[in-house]
């Protein structure tokens, strides 16, 4: 028996936090390429620290619902989950190339494989372009468009960073969008001045994070001028100095992202049949998680 | 009982000698197969013989198929009664068995008791265990306030994943971030589960209870204490090890009794040093300090970092016991329940709104006397 772990941080304060990570579950759950699937959570129940006990297989694929290498996915969670031995030299990670690591949980003897965060993975990048799709509703978008990735960004941890570029990069390496630029909240570009960096007339600027909360919906809009309250709301498209601003809210929403956790899965060896071609076949077009 | 279930029983026999379950001894010897229950004693059977008296004991062998068969572990048994630890099958096994009292009482009461339905609490949980046709064991799920209440007034869903919805507000609509809060809201039901969906349902609604509870049962819960987990915690939660042995006493009084999480807290300020207040009545066992009682703590340890200082305020003895009766109120979370015209109680908002126009300065500060001076 295989089953596959997503973990998360979840939330104290509101449900939100989780929703993405329970849509992704349930989508990887409905294609039956694992015998259990389950969450766990920092903030939420179960914790870290028990998520292994409630799973009955022998053989376990965690997955981190985190945007970057780091804190969380090098220090926080290997610890809450007990993996024995675990040192990040494990992982052999350049900060974005972190693919999985077999070790045993010292609490339940389970063998865990323990995968790279979801963000860094390649097939984050069509994720984003997929977000692109399904915020103008066009799915050919791109000649005439700018692409905005965006970024928390930190100066203490320069992983954060890299993943926005990364996939910034192989998004304009497709040559499918006229233009396309990493942006961030706390260092520079900043998103605030997003018009200036662009000459389309029309920009999406997908925000790299797990789920939507404070920064998606609150900080970002306001700090791009969509909106002068979040609490009013905004449209999309939302005309800014001349710009049409297509907002698409958290990455991690797009019904897609269920195939990025399966193919972290994948490649640490769990067997999922076909499971990779259905999942985008489904989410293809389904309503976004989350909205 | 089912033919296949007879033919189970009799491979069983045959493969292994014998099988022995819950008051049923079914055996296969030289003189014969041997079939024995708390009522019946038959040796020297031929296999015709020994099909008959089974079938006039359907009971024991449709339990004994249940059991071991749709329940069972499979080949997974032998395998963790080894490690001793990889435990989820056997839990929820084991869980199960709860449900139907199967430790408390033979296989025919249980069935007579099943035929009506036998309900347990799990926290505010009511699970109800029926048999149906051939020994198969079916579940109904719902909030124990609604115990009595007909089927037709519930909201009835048959996903167990569906619990998510109901466990993630409260009946005021409002988050629950503690899962074990005994602010489960009511009006629903699973009506018709198997054991698989019950367990799912159950761990949904009280995540990883079911694992406690039986590693709990089976006398290897592990407890990390206060300490060890306070030592544990990096990055900005680093800090709570500061805290006193008073305060973390502070901790479980304030946070971790019945009225608050229904989960019977285990763990202690560490293994030698018992904490004084009540550890609850909860059913399930809690075994750690979860991740809500780590950041409050956090919040704690900056507060405890204080002095404390001498202020002067004016009060009426009324005003004081006023205040009193707002923090009571408030810790208690029964400012609800305050009514509007209720001016006899001190949390009633309009005394409380009297009290801050007399004794408040235009800065919000109490009796006019500056925090900071």
């Amino acid at each position: 028996m295989q089953a596959l772990v997503i973990v998360a941080h979840g939330s104290h304060l509101n449900p939100d936090s989780s929703a993405p990570t329970y849509d992704h579950a349930d989508t990887i759950r409905d294609v039956g390429a694992f015998d259990e699937v389950k969450t766990g959570f920092w903030k939420e129940e179960p914790s870290l620290r028990e998520v292994l006990r409630t799973v009955e297989s022998d053989e376990v694929f965690v997955v981190p619902m985190f945007i970057s290498e780091g804190y969380f996915t090098e220090q926080v969670i290997p610890r809450e989950l007990r993996l024995d031995g675990w040192d990040v030299s494990e992982w052999d990670s350049d900060g974005l190339s972190a693919s999985h690591a077999t070790l045993t949980a010292a609490d339940t003897n389970q063998r865990v494989h323990y995968c790279g965060p979801v963000g860094t993975h390649e097939s984050m990048t069509d994720v984003l372009v997929r977000r692109a799709e399904s915020v103008t509703g066009d799915p050919e978008v791109g000649a005439g468009f700018g692409l905005a990735v965006v970024g928390h960004g930190t100066e203490r941890n320069e992983n954060s960073a890299k993943a926005i570029e990364y996939h910034a990069e192989r998004i304009r390496e497709m040559d499918r969008f006229d233009e396309v630029q990493a942006l961030y909240m706390d260092e520079e570009p900043e998103v605030d001045d997003v018009t200036e960096y662009f000459e389309s007339d029309d920009v999406v600027v997908v925000p790299l994070f797990i789920a939507d909360g404070f920064h998606t919906q609150e900080d970002i809009p306001e700090d791009m001028g969509l909106t002068d309250d979040y609490r009013t709301g905004y449209d999309v498209p939302a005309e800014v100095d001349g710009h049409r601003i297509w907002y698409a809210g958290a990455v991690g929403t797009e019904s897609l992202m269920a195939d990025v956790v399966l193919e972290r899965a994948a490649e640490a060896g769990a067997d999922v049949g076909d499971a990779v071609e259905t999942v985008r076949e489904r989410t293809r077009g389904s309503p976004a998680a989350g909205d | 009982m089912r033919a296949g279930q007879l033919d189970a029983l009799v491979e069983a026999v045959a493969a292994d000698g014998g099988v022995e379950f819950d008051g049923l001894n079914a055996n296969h010897r030289d003189d014969g197969y041997g079939f024995r229950t708390p009522h019946t004693e038959r040796t020297g059977l031929s296999e015709a013989e020994f099909r008959e008296v089974a079938e006039s004991n359907p009971w024991f062998v449709s339990n004994w198929f249940y059991w071991t068969r749709e329940v069972g572990l499979g080949d997974r048994e032998t395998g963790e009664a080894d490690s001793g630890r990889r435990d989820g099958a056997s839990a929820r096994r084991a869980f199960l068995r709860w449900a139907e009292r199967a430790d408390d009482h033979g296989v025919p009461e249980r069935y007579e008791a099943l035929a009506d339905g036998v309900s347990r609490e799990w926290g505010q949980l009511c699970v109800t265990a029926t048999v149906a046709d051939h020994g198969e064991r079916r579940y109904h799920l719902r909030h124990v306030a609604d115990a009595d209440a007909d089927l037709s007034s519930l909201d009835v869903y048959t996903d167990p994943l569906e619990a998510r919805g109901i466990a993630t507000y409260d009946e005021r609509g409002r988050y629950r971030p503690l899962k074990t809060a005994p602010t489960l809201r009511d009006g629903w039901a699973f009506a018709d589960l198997d054991g698989r969906a019950l367990v799912e349902a159950v761990d949904v609604v009280y995540p990883a209870t079911v694992p406690n509870w039986y590693r709990e049962r089976e006398g290897r819960l592990d407890v990390s204490h206060w300490n060890e987990t306070a030592e544990r915690q990096t990055g900005i939660y680093d800090v709570v090890d500061e805290l006193d042995e008073e305060a973390v006493e502070w901790i479980a009084e304030s946070c971790c009794v019945d009225s608050q999480c229904l989960k019977r807290r285990m763990w202690d300020a560490d293994e030698e040093t018992e904490l004084d207040a009540d550890r609850g009545d909860g059913v399930f066992p809690c075994r750690e300090p979860c991740s809500l009682v780590v950041a409050a703590a956090r919040k704690w340890t900056t507060l405890e970092r204080e002095e404390s200082r001498t202020y002067e305020f004016e009060l009426t003895p009324s005003e004081k016991e006023q205040v009193e009766e707002i923090i009571d109120a408030v810790a208690d979370g029964r400012t609800d329940e305050i009514r509007e015209a209720d001016v006899y109680e001190g949390a009633n908002r309009y005394r409380a709104r009297f009290l801050r126009a007399k004794r408040f300065d235009d800065e919000g500060n109490l009796s006019g006397t500056p925090t900071d001076e």
